[in-house]
C-alpha cells in the first residue's frame, strides 16, 4: 500500500470557467492536462495524500495586506477570492496539524501583485501568499515566515509587500531581470531600512538548468533558511523555469523542480506561474505533490526529456556560482549593509514608477518609512494612477513601537483630503482597516 | 410478474412482484458456505404455485464474488501492465502473476513508447507456463487511447482462454484503479459466469425458463449476458438493493437520507429529488480501490444487534455484535433489548428484554425503563450523527469551476426513510430526535428485494474529443471515429446520448425508458502560441438510477395496502 510519509494536503482549484481573455496564458485550459495527469496517476487515492476544497478570503482577510482602488471588489474577481482562499485553506490546514505540508494548485496566481493595488499586473490582482501569510500570523501567532519564490519572474509584487518587513525572508529565484519581465530582483536588492538582508534576490542567466538550480538551493538558500530559522517556509511554486515554457528561457526540468521542492522542505507550496501547460505542468506538479508527500518521484519524467541536451555549460555554471557567492555575502554583511544604508538621510523615501501590464494602467508612488530601530516603522504610500486615482496608503505594522504607531496615525488623522480621493489606513496592531474620502 | 431476490449476510429475501402488487415474499436463511443452494431455494420457493410463464425476468443480487474478494478467494489470473513514467506500477501490484511491460501514452492518448512486444511475448509465456487461464491488461491512459492495450491484447489472445482490457470497465483516469478494476474483473469472471450458469440450467430443468439480471452496486440492473463482459460489476450490490427500495417512497422534490438499519450495521445513503447519490469515485472493497460505479452508501456499525459499552459514564452502542438480542436468547445487551423494553415491540421475550437493561442500568444506577431510552436514544443519535458526518463530506467535495464553487448548494436532508428488520422500532425514536419527517419504507423487511426487481438498467458513457488530433474516442464501446475540425460540443453530447442508448440496449434495457442524462459537458479551447488549434470536449453521462415504470403503481398499492 502506497502510503505518503508527510501527510500532504492538497487544495486543487484549475477554475475550468476563468480566463484573462481567450488567448492569455492563464486561461480555462492551464490546470487541464495536470489533472488529468494527477488523476491518472492515483495521486489523491495515496493514503496520506488529501485534497480540500478551498474557502473563499474575506475582505479583511484581503486588506490585511493590500489597498485596493478604490475597492477590493474592483480589483478582484471570484475567482480570486477562490485562489486566495485556496492559499488560506492550506495554511490553515498546516497550521492546525491536519496535514504536515500543503501544496495549494490554485490560479489565478498572485505574487507579482504589491501591497497597493490599481489593477491586474503580470496576471495577478492580489498576492494569495502574503494574504494566506498574514492571516495564519493573525489567527494562530506565526512569526517568522521565509518565502521562496522559485517562479521565472522575479516576485516583485512579494517583495514589494515584504520589503520592509525584518521578519519575513522573502527569497526569489529567477530569470535575470534584464532578460524577462518584470526587470527587477537584483543582487543588491535587498530590503528596506528596517529590513536590509531579508530580502534576497538571486537572479540566474538565462538557460539555467537543474544543476544550477539545485546548486542555489543547496548551497545558498538552504544556509540563508538555516541562519533565519523561520517559523514557517512558504513556497512560492511557480513551474515557467521548465524548459519548454513558452514564455521564458530556462532549462529545469519536471524531476529538477521535484527534487527542489524535496531539498527545499517547505511546509506551504502555492502554485504560481508555469505556462508550458502540455508539456511541463502535469509533470512538474506530479513531481512536487510526490516530493511534497515524501514519495518516490524518480520516475517523473516529460515526454520528451533528454538530459543531454539540457545539460548546464560549464561557464554558465561558474556564473551562476559566482551570483550565488555574492548572495552568500550579502547575506553575511547584512548588518553592515544596514549601517551603510542608514547614513543616507533620505533611505526612507522612495519614489517608484509601476507598470500595470496586464490592465494597462501606470501607477506612481511615494513611499516613506519611519526609520526605527525598535520596530519594521510605519509606512505611508502617496499613490496616483494614469486613470486618476490618488489615495494615501498608511501601514501600521503588528509590531510598530509606539512612534512609529503615532506617527502612523497622524499620517492618516491629518491627510489633506483635498489632494487625496482616498485615505486609507492598514492598523495591524488593532487588525483594523480604516478609510475615508473628501 | 418479475423476481427480486437479494442476498444478505445471514437472510436471503425474494419477492415475487406482479402489475398490480407483491404477490408473495419470502424469507429464508442464507448459507454463505453454499450461495447456489440459497439462490435456488429462495428462487423455487418464491415460484412455488405459480406458473412460470408469468415470471418476465429474475433480479438477483448475491454476495458471490464480493465474498471471494473479501474472503481473498479468488484465482489466481494476470496481470500485463504498461504505465511508463510516473509512478513505478510495481506499486499496484495485485499477485504474483504481475509483469510490467514497456509502453507510454502522454495525457492526449499519443505515444511516447511503443509497447514492447518482446517483454509482452516473455510475460506470456511465463503466465502460460505457470497454467494461468484469465489475463488482464491495462495501460496508463487507455481511456484516452485503447491502442496500447488491444495491441497487447491481439497479441496474445491465441494463448488464453480470456483476455480483458481495462478501457471497456470506465471512461475514468486513474491508472491504479483501473489496473485493480481489471484485476477483479478478470478475476471473477470464471466463477461468476459458472455460478449463474449453473442457476440458470437448474431452472431450466425446473421449467422455469426466466432470463436473468443481475444488480449492480449503481442501483441499476444488468442481463446476465452483459455481465459475463464486466463479472466484478456484481460486487456490494446490496446496499444499492435497499436503496432502490425505498427510491419509490422518496418525496420528489427533497433531500431524503434513506437509512438500511440491520443487526449488526446501518447503511445510510441519499436521495436527491427521489434519485440516488452516486460515489464520486468507484467502489473500495478490501485492499483494492477501483472505477466500479456505485451508489454512496455509507455503513457503520450500530444495528439492532449491537453490544453496548459504557464510556465516561454514556453508552457507546457498537460496532462489535455478540450474537442476537438477550430477548432472543443472545449473550448481551443490545438496542433490540431497549425498544422491547420500552414497548415499542411485541417480538421476543420482554422478561429477557427487561433483565438485559436491568443488568446494564446498575452501572449507571438507573431503572431498566430509563436505561432502555437512554440507549436506544444513543443508538439512535449516533445514527444521526454518522449521517450528518457524511453529509458534510459529500457538501466538502471540491469542485473545479469558480461557478460552482460560487454558487455551491449544500445539500441537507429533509426527510428519512428507514427500512430493515428493526425499522418501525427505530423510526419512533428518529421522528423525535429528527427535524423533519421519518417514515418507514412500506414491506421494509424486504424492501430490498422489491428494489432489486424494480431497478432500472443502468449505463454510463464517457466521451473525449479532441478536435486537434481530430478523434472522438468513447473508451469501453470500441469507439473511435475521426471527426472534423469544427465539431462542437452540442454534437458531442448527441452522439454519446447515442452511444449510451445502444450501450444500455444491449445491457437489457427498455428504450421507451431510458432516463439518460448528461453529468458532465465540459469545452476547452486548446491554444498553443497564441492561436486556437482546437477543442478539447469531455463529455459524460449516464442513464439515471431509478425504478422501472408500469410498476410504479405496484409501489403505490403496496403503500396503501400496509
Ligand atoms: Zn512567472
Ligand atoms: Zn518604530
Amino acid at each position: 500500500m502506497l502510503k505518503a510519509k508527510h501527510k500532504t494536503g492538497l487544495v486543487f482549484f484549475p477554475a475550468f470557467d476563468w480566463a484573462i481573455s481567450p488567448t492569455h496564458p492563464e486561461r480555462e485550459e492551464r490546470l487541464l492536462y495536470t489533472q488529468d495527469q494527477v488523476f491518472e496517476e492515483g495521486i489523491l487515492d495515496i493514503d496520506g495524500v488529501i485534497e480540500i476544497k478551498p474557502d473563499l478570503v474575506t475582505i479583511r482577510d484581503v486588506q490585511r495586506v493590500h489597498f485596493c482602488v478604490p475597492d477590493p471588489w474592483a480589483v478582484m474577481t471570484e475567482s480570486h477570492f477562490i485562489s486566495a482562499g485556496g492559499a488560506k485553506t492550506i495554511g490553515m490546514a498546516v497550521a492546525e496539524g491536519k496535514v504536515e505540508k500543503g501544496f495549494a494548485l490554485v490560479r489565478p496566481p498572485g505574487h507579482h501583485a504589491c501591497r497597493v493595488v490599481h489593477g491586474a499586473r503580470g496576471f495577478c490582482n492580489v498576492n494569495i501568499e502574503a494574504i494566506m501569510i498574514e492571516y495564519l500570523r493573525r489567527a494562530y501567532g506565526i512569526d517568522k515566515v521565509a518565502i521562496v519564490d522559485t517562479d521565472c519572474h522575479h516576485g516583485d509584487g512579494s517583495q514589494d509587500i515584504y520589503w520592509h518587513d525584518p521578519d519575513t525572508l522573502f527569497i526569489s529565484i529567477h530569470q535575470d531581470g534584464r532578460t524577462l519581465y518584470p526587470g527587477t530582483g537584483f543582487v543588491n536588492d535587498m530590503g528596506g531600512p528596517n529590513a536590509v538582508g531579508t530580502t534576497v534576490n538571486i537572479p540566474l542567466p538565462p538557460h539555467t538548468g537543474d544543476e544550477g538550480f539545485l546548486h542555489v538551493i543547496k548551497d545558498v538558500v538552504l544556509p540563508i533558511l538555516e541562519d533565519f530559522q523561520p517559523d514557517l517556509v512558504v513556497n512560492s511554486a511557480g513551474q515557467d523555469n521548465h524548459y519548454s515554457d513558452p514564455i521564458t528561457n530556462m532549462n529545469f526540468s519536471a524531476r529538477g523542480y521535484a527534487e527542489l521542492t524535496a531539498m527545499l522542505r517547505a511546509d506551504i507550496a502555492v502554485l504560481e506561474g508555469g505556462y508550458s501547460i502540455e508539456g511541463a505542468l502535469p509533470y512538474v506538479n506530479a513531481g512536487i505533490i510526490l516530493a511534497m508527500a515524501g514519495l518516490d518521484y524518480s520516475n517523473v519524467r516529460e515526454p520528451d526529456y533528454d538530459p543531454q541536451k539540457m545539460r548546464q555549460d560549464q561557464n554558465l555554471s561558474a556564473r551562476i556560482r559566482e551570483i550565488g557567492s555574492l548572495v552568500l555575502e550579502n547575506w553575511r554583511n547584512r548588518r553592515l549593509n544596514s549601517a551603510h544604508m542608514r547614513i543616507n538621510k533620505d533611505c526612507g523615501r522612495r519614489r517608484r514608477r509601476i507598470f500595470y501590464d496586464t490592465d494597462n494602467i501606470f501607477e506612481t508612488q511615494e513611499e516613506t518609512i519611519i526609520v526605527c530601530d525598535n520596530c519594521p516603522g510605519a509606512l505611508r504610500i502617496d499613490s496616483s494612477s494614469d486613470a486618476g486615482n490618488r489615495i494615501l496608503a498608511v501601514h501600521i505594522p503588528a509590531k510598530a513601537c509606539d512612534n512609529c504607531r503615532r506617527q502612523g496615525l497622524q499620517w492618516y488623522e491629518q491627510a489633506d483630503m483635498e489632494r487625496f480621493g482616498q485615505a486609507f489606513l492598514q492598523d495591524r496592531q488593532a487588525d483594523e482597516f480604516k478609510e475615508k474620502r473628501p | 410478474m418479475i423476481i427480486g431476490l437479494d442476498v444478505g449476510g445471514t437472510h436471503t429475501d425474494a419477492v415475487l412482484l406482479g402489475k398490480s402488487g407483491p404477490v408473495k415474499q419470502v424469507k429464508i436463511p442464507t448459507d454463505s458456505s453454499d450461495l447456489f443452494r440459497t439462490v435456488l431455494a429462495g428462487l423455487e420457493s418464491i415460484t412455488e404455485g405459480i406458473d412460470p410463464r408469468r415470471v418476465r425476468r429474475a433480479v438477483l443480487s448475491t454476495t458471490l464474488t464480493t465474498n471471494m474478494i473479501i474472503q481473498d478467494k479468488v484465482p489466481p489470473v494476470g496481470m500485463i501492465v504498461a504505465g511508463g513514467p510516473g509512478l513505478d506500477p510495481e506499486l499496484f501490484r495485485t499477485g504474483d502473476h504481475y509483469h510490467i511491460v514497456a509502453g507510454a501514452l502522454d495525457h492526449r492518448g499519443r505515444e511516447i513508447t511503443p509497447v514492447d512486444r518482446g517483454q509482452v511475448r516473455e510475460a506470456a509465456r511465463s503466465l502460460a507456463r505457470r497454467g494461468i487461464t484469465q489475463v488482464g491488461v491495462a495501460t496508463k491512459f487507455s481511456v484516452r487511447n485503447p491502442e496500447h492495450e488491444l495491441a497487447i491484447a491481439e497479441m496474445i489472445r491465441d494463448r488464453f482462454e480470456n483476455v480483458f482490457c481495462g478501457h471497456q470497465f470506465s471512461g475514468h483516469l486513474n491508472f491504479p484503479r483501473r489496473i485493480a478494476t481489471t484485476y477483479l474483473n478478470t478475476a471473477v469472471y470464471s466463477v461468476h459466469k459458472d455460478f449463474f450458469e449453473a442457476v440458470r440450467k437448474s431452472l431450466a430443468a425446473k421449467g422455469l425458463n426466466v432470463p436473468i439480471r443481475i444488480l449492480k452496486p449503481d442501483g441499476g440492473n444488468m442481463s446476465f449476458e452483459a455481465s459475463i463482459g464486466h463479472p466484478a460489476q456484481t460486487i456490494l450490490s446490496g446496499p444499492s438493493a435497499s436503496v432502490m427500495g425505498a427510491v419509490a417512497f422518496a418525496p420528489k422534490d427533497a433531500v431524503c437520507l434513506v437509512l438500511d438499519i440491520g443487526g449488526t450495521t446501518t447503511d445510510m445513503a441519499i436521495l436527491i429529488d427521489g434519485v440516488p447519490l452516486l460515489a464520486p469515485r468507484g467502489i473500495r472493497i478490501g485492499p483494492y480501490k477501483t472505477l466500479i460505479r456505485s451508489l454512496l452508501t455509507e455503513s457503520i456499525g450500530v444495528g439492532g444487534d449491537s453490544v453496548i459499552r459504557i464510556r465516561d459514564g454514556k453508552p457507546i452502542i457498537g460496532p462489535r455484535r455478540a450474537g442476537t438480542a438477550m430477548a432472543f436468547g443472545g449473550p448481551e445487551p443490545t438496542p433490540t433489548d431497549a425498544f422491547i423494553t420500552l414497548g415499542l415491540s411485541k417480538e421476543g421475550d420482554a422478561k429477557k428484554a427487561r433483565r438485559a437493561m436491568a443488568q446494564l442500568g446498575r452501572k449507571f444506577g438507573l431503572e431498566a425503563d430509563d436505561t432502555a431510552d437512554i440507549v436506544f436514544t444513543a443508538a439512535c443519535r449516533q445514527i444521526l450523527d454518522s449521517a450528518a458526518a457524511m453529509v458534510d463530506r459529500i457538501n466538502s467535495k471540491p469542485v473545479y469551476t469558480v461557478h460552482e464553487l460560487w454558487e455551491g448548494q449544500q445539500i441537507r436532508p429533509a426527510h428519512i426513510l428507514v427500512l430493515g428488520g428493526p425499522a418501525p422500532c427505530f423510526a419512533k425514536k428518529l421522528e423525535e430526535l429528527f427535524d423533519g419527517p421519518v417514515s418507514v419504507v412500506p414491506r421494509w423487511q424486504v424492501a430490498n428485494a422489491i428494489g432489486c426487481a424494480l431497478a432500472r438498467t443502468t449505463s454510463e458513457l464517457t466521451l473525449f474529443v479532441d478536435t486537434a488530433l481530430g478523434v472522438a474516442t468513447a473508451p469501453g464501446e470500441h469507439f473511435t471515429r475521426d471527426i472534423a475540425h469544427d465539431f462542437t460540443k452540442q454534437q458531442a453530447i448527441e452522439l454519446a446520448l447515442e452511444l449510451l442508448r445502444e450501450k444500455a440496449l444491449r445491457r437489457g434495457a427498455n428504450p421507451d425508458h431510458l432516463e439518460m442524462e448528461v453529468v458532465e459537458a465540459s469545452q476547452f479551447n486548446m491554444v498553443r502560441g497564441f492561436t486556437t488549434t482546437g477543442k478539447n470536449i469531455r463529455i459524460k453521462v449516464q442513464v439515471k438510477p431509478g425504478l422501472i415504470h408500469g410498476y410504479d403503481p405496484v409501489s403505490e398499492t403496496m403503500t396503501n395496502d400496509l
